[in-house]
Formats: structure tokens, sequence, C-alpha cells
């Protein structure tokens, strides 16, 4: 190894700060058996300790120290060799606290560098939300229901080390695996998350991405003002109030939509979405008044939109709507827009109850973590049972396998 | 009995992957600290969570307290310490101000409390990211100050400083600068000391006839007026003044126990400095960035080096004065500001002017203020002040101070 490597591990805030640090940790201590030197550190500016939000952790590792020293002092490397996505929901990009707009989540990949997911999706869903890169890439999958758990409880899952066993079958230059068998087992002294590490490292799934391939959308992005642009005593002007909007049915103006904040949107800190069937809403506002990030516009029509770009996926709205069947969450993979509900039910209602009935079979788990007793039992059977034997060039589908499908997000 | 080689392996270091704070609380465990008190704030508070889980892993044994804010957090160990308990505190930006009556009655009461300043952009705006002013606060005090760029370096400099803050000549407070982010929040492979070494290296804490015990009668702090008080704080500035010695010998000490060498002269640190026509100046972990950028232009054939700033209080002049006149100009990196200062410069860069003043020969100076509120260092912007540096070499006057990475 004549060149420091980097890996970067995308997580969910609090539900997986754990996991990212024990694959980064794991990463440097699987180095240091090789003889070779490392750093594992957080993206300072995160926020990790707020539900969902996308963050990120590093490992770098090195020949030697000087080498390692050019990427110190930095809150994340400019280019890395391995993207690490431990949650498929952040393949549709990574806003966090840490930075204005969306980070494509292969951004950072070198040419030929590899993303690693963690996900029971198939490669063609997964492309669907990556954004498209014009140098190649290597995208694996790790067959995995999302780990997620509490905010001090750690779910030993195995996932760490199985994502740990497939960067020593990708990038076998950076670690062996028998460097990562041997840090697991002074880590963690367990044999059995050493056996998970070799199971991973010989059932490794994974493509080349030609350039051009993936999700085309434009990601957003802004400017940062110079200090002579801004305004002095730290302050910042308030945005408009907003006001209401054309029935595109009758032609008339009326409800009222909120203009929002233009530096900060919300579609990747979700891991799920509402979807709203129009027909039952009894329109009692109780959604509107709950949602803590007012993401409802009030139609023309006094019904209730939910606007993905505000939507930070809490579910408060489906908690406190009255109406067994009106609000839903649904999780974010299955869709690929951020189009408003209410005009797709405008233009087309028939349509919209068949799209809406194929979006609610894909209901996640109520929240992260260990909510439910049995369930972890019950996720562990569904991915030894389906995920790891298939081939992965198919959606992982079937009618056993939509509790792990839809699940962990 | 042991056999030689059993106790080669018991004295042997182990390593370990952990951070610039965690490093500090594993310095705490190993120092044998009596009394910890904790307030949060990032990124001072990596140091607590380290802590409390040393203490209840079993690993470590403490009075630890969490206190209600970091005034009273600080008042704690103060008390503490004069009933001669060990102590060790910290915090971080306004948490540091917070404590602020409480950090300036500690060193006229000779009160030895070591602290880790996790540094931290003050507010406003409310912000995570590195700089110097939090600790810088407390310049004038009586409070040593020493800034650290590795987390080995964190450990060993948390050891000399109890041995140091608590050395009879001296008993003053100690701050470690410790830059938010990169050395905090970043975990490397740090080489943990036997514990039968560090217990060599570092003596009981005895404050003697100053101890404040049933046995030993005394009254600390009682109000004093014009009459007593240029008396006393004389008597501060004698302590302070003794410190470079006890530096010196603490730092000798170390590198005879431990091994590991901080030089001749332990204040600060010269990398690539022996040839060199200009260098750059700085503390804390912008040394990454720096010695990177000085290998990549030394291969250019810029003869460029770096002094790194250990120890800032006390300042040392002398040993200053003899390496900077080697030079034909210093660009003095700030991570803080002075606003109002003499060329509207960073502490640091004036300290050096002052410093610099009585040499007979005095190059250049020029003041730079870079990677604010935790702004990356990067390399090129190194090369900008490298070039600059170069340019005042040259003969240009460049006595402006200059904001380097700003967003014009």
């Amino acid at each position: 190894m004549d060149r420091s490597y980097a890996v970067e591990i995308v997580y969910r805030g609090i539900f997986q700060k754990t996991l990212a640090k024990h694959i980064s940790r794991g990463l440097v201590l699987a180095a240091a058996k090789e003889g070779k030197t490392g750093i594992s550190f957080g993206r300072y500016g995160d926020s990790p300790e707020r539900n969902g939000i996308p963050a990120k952790n590093f490992a770098i590792i090195a020949p030697d120290d000087e080498t390692l020293e050019e990427s110190m002092s930095q809150y994340e490397p400019k280019h890395v060799d391995v993207t690490v996505s431990v949650d498929d929901t952040l393949c549709k990009g990574v806003e966090s606290w840490a930075w204005y707009g969306l980070q494509p989540i292969n951004r950072l990949l070198n040419p030929s560098g590899k993303l690693v997911v963690s996900s029971m999706l198939g490669f063609d869903d997964l492309l669907r939300m990556v954004h498209t890169k014009d140098v190649p890439y290597e995208l694996a999958i790790v067959r995995d229901i999302p780990a997620f758990s509490g905010l001090w409880v750690y779910k030993d899952d195995h996932t760490d080390v199985r994502i740990l066993g497939t960067i020593a079958r990708l990038v076998p230059e950076m670690l062996s695996l028998k460097a990562v068998e041997a840090a697991i087992l002074e880590e963690w002294k367990d044999e059995l998350k050493m056996l998970s590490a070799r199971k991973a490292y010989e059932r490794v799934e994974s493509i080349l991405v030609p350039p051009g391939a993936g999700n085309a959308e434009t990601p957003y992005e802004f400017t940062l003002p110079g200090w002579k642009e801004m305004a002095e005593g730290v302050t910042i002007r308030s945005i408009e109030m907003g006001g209401g909007f054309v029935d595109p049915e009758t032609g008339k103006t009326g409800g009222y939509r909120p203009v929002v904040n233009p530096y900060f949107k919300k579609f990747s800190t979700r891991t799920m979405r509402p979807v709203v069937n129009f027909d039952t809403c009894i329109k009692c506002t109780l959604c509107w008044l709950a949602c803590p990030d007012s993401c409802f516009d009030v139609t023309p029509d006094q019904l209730y939109d939910a606007r993905m770009e505000s939507c930070c996926g809490c579910g408060v709205c489906e908690a406190v709507c009255p109406i067994d069947d009106c609000v839903t969450m649904v999780n974010e993979s299955e869709f690929t827009d951020n189009a408003s509900q209410w005009e797709m039910w405008k233009a087309d209602k028939t349509g919209y109850h068949t799209w809406l009935a194929e979006k609610i079979q894909h209901r996640p788990e109520r929240s992260h973590g260990f909510q439910v007793r049995g369930l972890y039992e019950k996720q562990i059977k569904a991915m030894a049972g389906v995920g790891m034997t298939k081939s992965g060039q198919e959606k992982v589908g079937g009618e056993d396998t939509t509790e792990a499908s839809a699940g962990g997000s | 009995m042991a056999t030689i080689r059993e106790r080669e392996v018991a004295l042997a270091d182990k390593e370990e992957l952990i951070s610039g704070s965690e490093a500090i609380a594993v310095a705490c465990k190993l120092a044998d600290v009596d009394v910890i008190t904790a307030y949060p704030i990032r990124p001072y508070d990596t140091v607590m969570q380290y802590v409390a889980k040393l203490i209840s892993n079993g690993e470590m044994d403490c009075e630890y307290i969490v206190a209600e804010s970091e005034h009273s957090q600080f008042e704690m160990v103060k008390h503490a310490s004069a009933v001669g308990a060990r102590v060790f505190v910290g915090s971080s930006g306004v948490g540091w101000m917070y404590a602020f009556e409480a950090l300036t009655v500690t060193p006229a009461l000779r009160i030895p409390m070591v602290a880790m300043v996790g540094n931290r952009a003050l507010d406003d705006p409310g912000a995570f990211g590195v700089e110097h002013n939090d600790a810088l606060a407390v310049r004038d005090l009586g409070w040593m100050l020493v800034w650290v760029d590795t987390a080995q370096e964190a450990l060993d400099t948390a050891l000399l400083a109890w041995r140091i803050a608590e050395d009879r000549r001296i008993l003053l407070p100690c701050a470690i600068g410790c830059d938010g982010a990169f050395l905090t929040h970043s975990q490397t492979m740090v080489k943990i000391p036997a514990q039968e070494k560090v217990n060599e290296f570092l003596p009981r804490y005895d404050r003697a006839e100053l101890t404040l015990h049933p046995d030993n009668p005394i009254t600390i702090a009682p109000q004093a007026n014009e009459d007593w008080v240029m008396e006393i704080r004389k008597q501060n500035d004698a302590a302070i003044r003794r410190a470079p010695g006890v530096i010196k010998e603490a730092y000798a000490d170390l590198e005879r126990i431990f091994g590991r060498r901080y030089g001749e002269n332990p204040f600060f640190e010269e990398y690539e400095t022996d040839d060199a026509d200009v260098v750059l100046f700085g503390m804390g972990t912008m040394s990454m960035p720096v010695k990177v950028a000085v290998r990549k232009m030394r291969k250019e054939g810029k003869k460029v080096g770096f002094v790194r700033l250990r120890w800032f209080r006390p300042f040392p002049v002398d040993e200053l004065q003899r390496s900077l006149s080697r030079f034909k100009a210093v660009g003095v990196i700030d991570r803080d500001y002075s606003f109002g200062s003499p060329y509207f410069s960073g502490v640091v860069a004036n300290e050096v002017r002052t410093a610099l003043y009585s040499a007979e020969k005095r190059p250049p100076v020029v003041g730079f203020i870079c990677g604010l509120g935790g702004r990356e260092v990067t390399v090129p912007n190194v090369r900008e002040m490298t070039d600059m540096t170069f340019r005042a070499a040259s003969g240009e006057r460049l006595t402006d101070t200059y904001w380097i990475g700003l967003r014009e």
C-alpha cells in the first residue's frame, strides 16, 4: 500500500451512530493489525444525536504517519475509495446539518470507487435513487435490513462486521480479510462475528455502474455569500409569509401555502413519508396543527397536502389522524420524486388510488429500534431466509419478504 | 518473582484507538485523579463521557460530580484541590466563559487545577468549531496555557500538566488547549504508558502547609485591600517565572521514563527549520496541513519551515528570540482574533512581535487570521501565507493583518 485510503460511512443520526463508529473503528483497528496506521472520526458539523438526520463517519488508512497527516485536521476527505450507506434510503442523497444542499451518495467516490449499500433492494432499485456520476464505480449490496437501534442500545445484528468483510473483499490492497478477522476477535472477542465477516466476504454481490447510470436529477446546491453581502449583527431576514394558490380543477385561488426556507430541505432527512387519501379526509386539521415542520399546505378545497421539501418523515401526522386510511407512512425508497399528491389526485383520481394502494403496501415499521418484542428475531429470519442467497440482480420480493423490504427505516 | 521478559511486557506501552479527548480521560485514570467535575458542552463533553465510561467499567475510581453549571464545576474542584485532592476539570467556548469568576480566583489561591479546554468558537453565532479565544481569555490571570496537536501529545501533556502545576514551586492552574473536532473527535492509535511508569513520573500531590485540613487550620482567601494585593500578585508572578525551569525538568523526566522525546526545548516544536529562510508559526492541529504544505513546498525548492508553539503561558521569550532571529521573516497564523489590537492582529502574532522587540535581530512578522470557527486550514491557504511571508522577507512591508480563506 503506497497511499492512503479513505472510507466514509453514511448513516442515520442517533439510530446508527454506534454502528457507524464500529465500522470506522473496525477499519482502523484492522489496518493496525497489518502495521498500517489510521484515523477514525465523525463529520463534526453533523448533529448525529437527531432522529434520522443523515450523518457521516470516516476512516482513513495510511501506510505511515506522514501520509496520514495529509488527511488529518479535515472535516471530511475530499475523495474516498469506499462509501458505505448503512440505510438504503440515503441513496437519495445526503443532506446533513454540516452543509447546505444535497450531496449525492456517491459524490466523493474516486473513479472505480466502491459504493456499499446495506439493503434488501436490488441494484436497479438502488440506482433509481443514486445520482449519476461521470466516472464508473462499483455498487455492492450487503443483504441486510438496515440496522437501526435506539439512543443507548446497540443492535448487534453483525451489520458492522459484515460491512468490514465486504470492504476487505472489494479493496484488498487496503485491508485483508485476515486483518479484519484479527481485529474483530480483539475488539469484540466474538467468533461468530468473525464468521459473519468471512461470510460477507465470500458473498459479496456487486455490479459495475457505468458513467451516466442512475438518477439524473440535479441535486440542489447553494452559493454561500461573502462577508460584505451578509447582514451585520448575525441577523437573517425573515422569509415571506405565503398565501393561497390555484385549484387546477376550478381555477379558483384559495387555501394557504407558507413560503419555506430555501436553504434547508428535508428530502433525505426522512426514511418514510406520509401518503394521503384525500377522499377519506374529514378536514379535521389535526395533521396540519401537529406537523412540527409546517409541511402541510392547505389546499383551495381545504384538504391537507404534505409538501415533501419540508417533511422530515416523523409520522406525527399519521399518529394524530383520526381516520384509519387517510394518512399512511410509507418507506421512502418507494418514491422517485417529490411531487404534490394533491395535484396528482386532482389530475386523475382513479390513477391516484391505484398509486396509493401500491404505495401503502410498503408501510414501514412504526419507528426505529426495538419497538416490538420479537421483531429482531423476525428480521433475522427474513434476512437469513431470503436476502443472502439471491443473486441480487432482481429485487428481493415475494410474500415472505414484504416485512423485510419495508423494514427497518 | 517476575522474569525480565515479564517485566518488559508489563512496562510496555499498550496501543489504543482513541481520540484526543479520550486520551486525556485515560491520563486522568493513569494519574489516579481524585475529583473530577463535569458539565456538558461540545467538544469538551467527549472527555466527561469517556471518564464516565472508565468509572462505570470499573477501570477508574474517583469522585465524579456532574455539576449544574460550569461555574459550580470549577468552584468544586478548586475546593477539592485546596484540601489536597488531585483534580481534573474542563469546558469549551462559552461554557469556559460562564466559569470565568472561578477561573480568575484559582491562580491567586495557588490551586493546581488541570483543565482541558476543547477549543470552540465563542457565541455568537453558536458554532462548534475551533477558535482559541476561549482558552486565551485567561492569558493574563496566572493560568499556564499549553496547546497540543495529537492525541498522543494530549495524553503526555495532561500527565506533564499535573506534574508541573502541582510542583510546590509553582502551584498554578494549567489549561490544555485541544482543538475541537480535529483533536477532540478524531481517533488515532495512542501509546498508553504502563501505570508503573506513570507512578514514577508523577509524584503524589502534596500542598503541605497550604492544605486545608482540620489538622492544619488555615484560612484561605480573606478580604485584602491595597496594602496587600500587590504583594499577592507578585507571588503569582514569581511562581509563573519559576515555571519554565520546572517545565523543562518535567519533559526531561518524561523522556527518561516514557522514552518519548519532545526535545531540549519543549516550549515549541520546530519543523524543517534548519536551513529555512522563512517560517510559519502557529498553535494546535493546524500543524497537520502546515507540515504537509511545507513538505510539498520544500520539494519545489522553497526553504520554508514551521514553528508550533506549545506553551503560550509562560511565553518562551528567550527561546523564541534565539530561534526566530535565524529567519528572514515569520508568518504567524492565528486561529483567534483580538479586535482593535495593534495591527488589528491575532493574539499570537502580537505576542511574537513583543517577544522579538528586544532581540538584536528582528525578522519582520506578518500576521494572518485563518481557520476561524473551525474552518479548515488548507494546503492552498498555507501556500498563500508562505508566499506573503517570502515577500516580507524580500523587504515588502506587510504590516496589516491578512484574513486567509475568507469569502470576500
